[in-house]
């Protein structure tokens, strides 16, 4: 479910990641420790988890998808910019 | 030879229809209708195959897709097929098969010294004996194994055959045609629901072919063959025969195969042989119906041994006795109902019964009909070894512990029947946790864990009144819930015989003195003793017995055996069957071939194909193409009978000493726009962007976050707010989705647009020290010079009407220029570039040239940006902006990107400045040394230098910085290679670059 397209196939879309890391600022310290986190170091949860797809064969925005990474159920999508709550 | 053991009037095949077919070489006849197995017992064969581990004798032991034994090698249309089951497969004219598993032949097999030298294999011999030493691996078990046990041969030609997909939803699925899939899905279909009905066999109506009651005053089967042909002119109902359902994925996702043509001598001419359906239902309903169970006693893996519901079958169905004297050994009624049937075919059953006194209405007319019944006994052992010749009897004690007497009676087959297992493999596959039924000792459907709802046999009900009853209302309730229609069909009088309980028991224990092998999974030899090995040996789990054993591991999947492996370990542990669990379930349910599930996608079907637009051209011209991603790519322009090596060196020695042109259309562009355009470059590229004047190029680096290379290219500021990117053909893909990640999520605040306008442009690079002058010509109103157009300078032309973007950029180190033009006019500039070219002497140049000319020069590609590598070790580093933040720059400062000895691009030289290196060979110091020998690093890229008519490499080298003039060498064990060469610098043509300012 693309919250800009509506229902579209699965194979439209392109998984990109963890929707709950964000990036550091540009241009401000940072420890190696942070940065690590940052760019290797995720959870791998089993379960309810927020993921960021893209509609590459759609739209081409980068949603936010709450997904069950155990049954694969997709239980909410959000825009872009909207924030998980 | 005759049918011998064909009926003359019973059965459902077409005695009008007589086939010939070959079995190991011999020809027999069958009827059409028939299986290859009921054809085989028809003419008396009995004996298939050999088992796998032991190589017994191995015979007929189903009707259906639970087999274990009957496994054939396929021969069909000069195509041949392994892993086929004799009791699936369909009679055709024509049909050859030949048994497996057996060498030389199947009466007289090697591999049966096995069976002698059994207690050599008990469990878990695959990883005790095999392993050790490790030099017999190689040499003595694995040929061994291969040639004595493997289960048929693939083919390795080319599948001719088509297959299809299809995607397809609907209201209701309905997984199985018996009584609960026809009731269900007449009740749905009357409500206006759209239907699927999935019937695995050839024939509707599972157990109503074969069972003795009544419906609505008519047989079982007169009942389905009328909802049959209704629902089948319902034009919301599609009924589908010789269609599994084997697999139930996510979101009500269920996967079908159709086997559209295996059961004609060849396959219609258009037609595919076999479709795979995606099926998204809204609601399934499971009526995958039930597998009987074997009873478990000594030789009961010998040919003549088969389940008493299989017997029944192809006694009703086909018209074939699987024998004259027949022995039927049960611990329910159901045996009973096998043995009335040969009775009133006038062959006299003999029952034994592990029940001491049951009393039903089946067991009653077994009386009635004069049956030979003897309570309270059981088989020890089956004897004869190709065949059953007769069988060990014996009473059997209330606490069935002790035997009695044995007795010898004489039987040409043994039909047993330990009650029924639910097929629960879909309910399970959707998510359903299953739950044991203590009344049917086995294990049947729990909550519903997606839409899915399991009927009749699978569910544990046994009785055909209840079944019709709950399906009638299952279907009607969930197509009411989606259609809002209610037509209520009237439930018919159902008439059928009442049974009583079946007896627990089911694993005849050993006389005192006899070490008969006793079968749990019949295909993959797995005996009673085996289970009892694992489990002295520590293994508890029933996941671990699995694997120790291979119990449920072969192509059947355990179908008959798992749940008596599960009471087995049960009650060796002393624990309920619940808490030792069964095994997971996956898909497939059965065996899917993998034409299926390639489909259509094969060959050129693969991937799509992407050409330029001056693709015809190429063709026209000779050019040779490659395979760059999914373009098509000319690699090099063919004359005469020319090599690749000697077309590329003419193609790229003459961009070297006149002019060359080449179709560069393929190179990733995105179209740039939006005021702050030029910030969102200086923060993805790692040098600056912020000062870059309107009409000039730039060449730039982008980082991953983790300071790898992601790629390179030039990117032109077109007008004040609008800038073309170029990428790398292979990344260009992933550039926009990382240019529209961040535009999107990180800093949205940035207000810029990107679009990919890969195939809106044409382009094509000319290159070479006379590609000024042509462009002159080219361009006749404009100013060209190198004042007019410097390096790394970009103006708009007239290309005799048409608008042509030029750019002076360089990938092959010589003064060259890239032009783009709409796609359309794409053939058109190509040809006016050639035409004109002609008085320089222009030739057009592939990748292979191409690739030489950039190697020369020292320029990356995507054989140094292979993901591994961070702009130091391409000696990018003074293009890493100190001044700004750009992505990935924090990783660079971490410490194995820092270290001192850290890898660098370097050049190769072979000392015999003749050798050719090949690409992907390592460098090492010392040839001699001991393996593993250090390597220093490895050759990306080879090419032979035109311009020194020598070859010449790069590579990436540990301490590369410090290395130049090393003699170390190059060794490829691949090829057998060992070159001692020279490092120098990757700049091996112009290292000045004074050829692109010229
Ligand atoms: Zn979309």
């Amino acid at each position: 479910m693309c919250p800009h397209c509506g229902m579209r196939s699965q194979n439209e879309f392109s998984y990109g990641g963890d929707a709950s890391v964000k990036r550091p600022e540009l241009n401000k310290e940072i420890s190696n420790q942070d940065w690590d986190n940052f760019v290797y170091n995720r959870k791998s949860l089993r379960g309810k988890h927020w993921e960021l797809w893209q509609h590459i064969s759609g739209c081409r925005q980068w949603i936010k998808v709450e997904r069950d990474t155990a049954t694969h159920e997709i239980f909410n999508t959000l825009k872009a910019y909207e924030e998980i709550l | 030879m005759s049918q011998s053991f064909r009926l003359n009037d019973v059965g459902l095949i077409n005695r009008d229809k007589k086939l010939s077919f070959k079995f190991n070489g011999v020809i027999y006849y069958g009827y059409e209708g028939d299986t290859l197995a009921s054809a085989l017992i028809a003419n008396g064969v009995h004996l298939v195959g050999r088992s796998f581990k032991y190589h017994r004798p191995r015979g007929f032991f189903g009707a259906g897709v639970d087999e274990p034994y009957a496994i054939v090698q396929l021969y069909r249309n000069g195509e041949t097929e392994p892993n086929v089951k004799a009791t699936e497969q369909e009679l055709f004219e024509g049909l050859e098969a030949k048994s497996v598993n057996c060498w030389p032949s199947v009466n007289f097999d090697i591999g049966a010294i096995n069976n002698f030298l059994r207690i050599f294999l008990p469990a878990g011999f695959y990883y005790k004996t095999f392993m050790w030493p490790k030099s017999f691996w190689y040499k003595v078990y694995e040929p061994f194994i291969r040639k004595a046990a493997g289960l048929g041969t693939v083919s390795i030609k080319h599948d001719k055959e088509r297959y299809e997909h299809k995607y397809e939803y609907c209201d209701l699925l309905i997984a199985g045609s018996g009584p609960a899939g026809l009731a269900s899905a007449y009740a749905a279909a009357k409500n206006g629901a759209r239907v699927i009905l999935a019937e695995d066999k050839a024939r509707f109506g599972g157990t109503l072919l074969t069972s003795d009651v009544n419906i609505g005053n008519q047989t079982g089967k007169e009942w389905g063959d009328g909802i049959i042909s209704e629902l089948k002119e319902m034009p919301n109902v599609t009924v589908k025969n010789r269609s599994q359902v084997f697999g139930y994925y996510d979101h009500n996702m269920l996967v079908m195969s159709e086997r559209i043509s295996d059961h004609l001598p060849s396959t219609k001419i258009f037609h595919p042989k076999q479709r795979l359906w995606y099926i998204r239902a809204k609601e399934v309903l499971i009526s995958s119906g039930s597998i009987e169970r074997p009873l478990v006693f000594g030789n009961n893996d010998t040919p003549g041994v088969m389940l008493s519901s299989a017997a029944k079958e192809y006694l009703k169905v086909y018209g074939v006795l699987v024998g004259k004297k027949p022995l039927i050994f049960t611990n329910n009624d159901s045996g009973y109902e096998t043995a009335i049937e040969f009775k009133k075919n006038n062959v006299d059953p003999i029952i034994l019964d592990t029940r001491k006194d049951p009393q039903s209405e089946i067991v009653d007319e077994a009386k009635n009909l004069g049956i030979n019944i003897k309570f309270s006994y059981v088989v020890v052992a089956a004897q004869g070894y190709k065949k059953v010749k007769s069988a060990d009897i014996a009473k059997i004690s209330d606490d069935k512990e002790q035997l009695g007497e044995i007795e010898n009676i004489i039987c040409d087959c043994i039909c047993v029947s330990g009650f029924w297992t639910p097929t629960i493999h879909l309910a399970s596959q959707s998510g359903n946790k299953t739950q044991f039924k203590e009344e049917i000792d086995a294990f049947i459907p729990g909550e519903s864990k997606q839409n899915e709802k399991t009927l009749g046999a699978a569910n544990g009900i046994y009785t055909l009144d209840e079944t019709l009853k709950s399906s009638f209302e299952a279907g009607n309730k969930l197509s009411k819930k989606i259609t809002n229609t209610e037509n209520k069909v009237s439930f018919p009088n159902v008439i059928e015989k009442k049974s009583t309980v079946h007896d627990k028991f089911w694993c005849v224990p050993l006389p005192k003195g006899k070490n008969y092998k006793r079968f749990l999974d019949f295909q993959n030899d797995v005996a009673v003793s085996d289970i009892e090995i694992a489990l002295r040996e520590g293994y508890r789990s029933i996941e671990h017995v699995k694997r120790y054993t291979t119990l449920g591991m072969a192509t059947d999947q355990g179908k008959t055996s798992n749940l008596n492996g599960l009471q087995l370990v049960s009650k060796i542990e002393n624990k309920v069957v619940p808490a030792v669990g069964h095994t997971t379930f996956r898909p497939p349910y059965t065996p899917v071939s993998i034409g299926a599930i390639v489909g259509r996608e094969v060959g050129k079907h693969s991937k799509p194909t992407r050409k330029s637009p001056m693709h015809n051209w190429h063709k026209k011209n000779n050019a040779v193409f490659v395979d760059a991603g999914v373009w098509l790519r000319p690699r090099y322009y063919k004359q005469g009978n020319e090599t690749l090596f000697e077309g590329s060196k003419r193609e790229a020695k003459n961009v070297r000493t006149n002019v060359g042109v080449c179709d560069v259309t393929t190179l990733g562009k995105i179209d740039i726009k939006g005021p702050d355009a030029a910030e969102l470059l200086n923060r993805v590229y790692t040098n600056a962007w912020l000062k870059l004047p309107v009409g000039k190029a730039r060449y730039g680096v982008m980082l991953r976050e983790d300071g790898i290379v992601m790629d390179d290219g030039t990117t032109t500021r077109i007008s004040e707010n609008h800038y073309h990117m170029t990428t790398t053909t292979a990344q260009a893909a992933n550039v926009l989705s990382h240019l529209e990640y961040y535009l999107q999520l990180v800093w949205p605040d940035l207000n810029v647009n990107v679009v990919s306008t890969t195939e809106q442009w044409a382009g094509a690079a000319i290159a070479g020290p006379k590609s000024r002058d042509l462009l002159q010509k080219l361009f006749s109103n404009s100013d060209v010079s190198n004042e007019g157009l410097p390096f790394m300078g970009y103006m708009e032309g007239d290309l005799f009407g048409v608008r042509a973007r030029i750019f002076r950029i360089s990938f092959s180190g010589e003064l060259a220029y890239e032009l783009n033009v709409e796609s359309d006019y794409g053939n058109f500039m190509w040809e006016k570039i050639m035409e004109i070219g002609e008085e320089f002497k222009i030739q057009p140049y592939g990748t292979e040239a191409l690739s030489t000319l950039r190697i020369e020069m020292g320029h990356v590609a995507g054989s140094e940006l292979d993901g591994r590598t961070i702009p130091y070790d391409n000696s990018l580093e003074g293009l890493l902006s100190k001044k700004k933040d750009f992505i990935g720059k924090r990783s660079l400062t971490r410490e194995a990107f820092t270290s001192e000895d850290r890898q660098k691009i370097v050049g190769v030289i072979p000392l015999d400045k003749k050798t050719s290196i090949p690409e992907g060979s390592h460098l090492v110091k010392d040839s001699n040394a001991p393996l593993p020998n250090p390597k220093l690093g490895y050759i990306s890229a080879s090419c032979w230098s035109v311009e020194y008519d020598n070859p010449f490499s790069l590579a990436i080298l540990k301490d590369g910085k410090n290395m130049i003039g090393e003699k170390l060498y190059v060794m490829s064990p691949l090829k057998n290679k060992v070159i001692p060469v020279e490092i120098v610098s990757s700049h091996y043509v112009d290292p000045k670059g004074e050829r692109v300012r010229s």
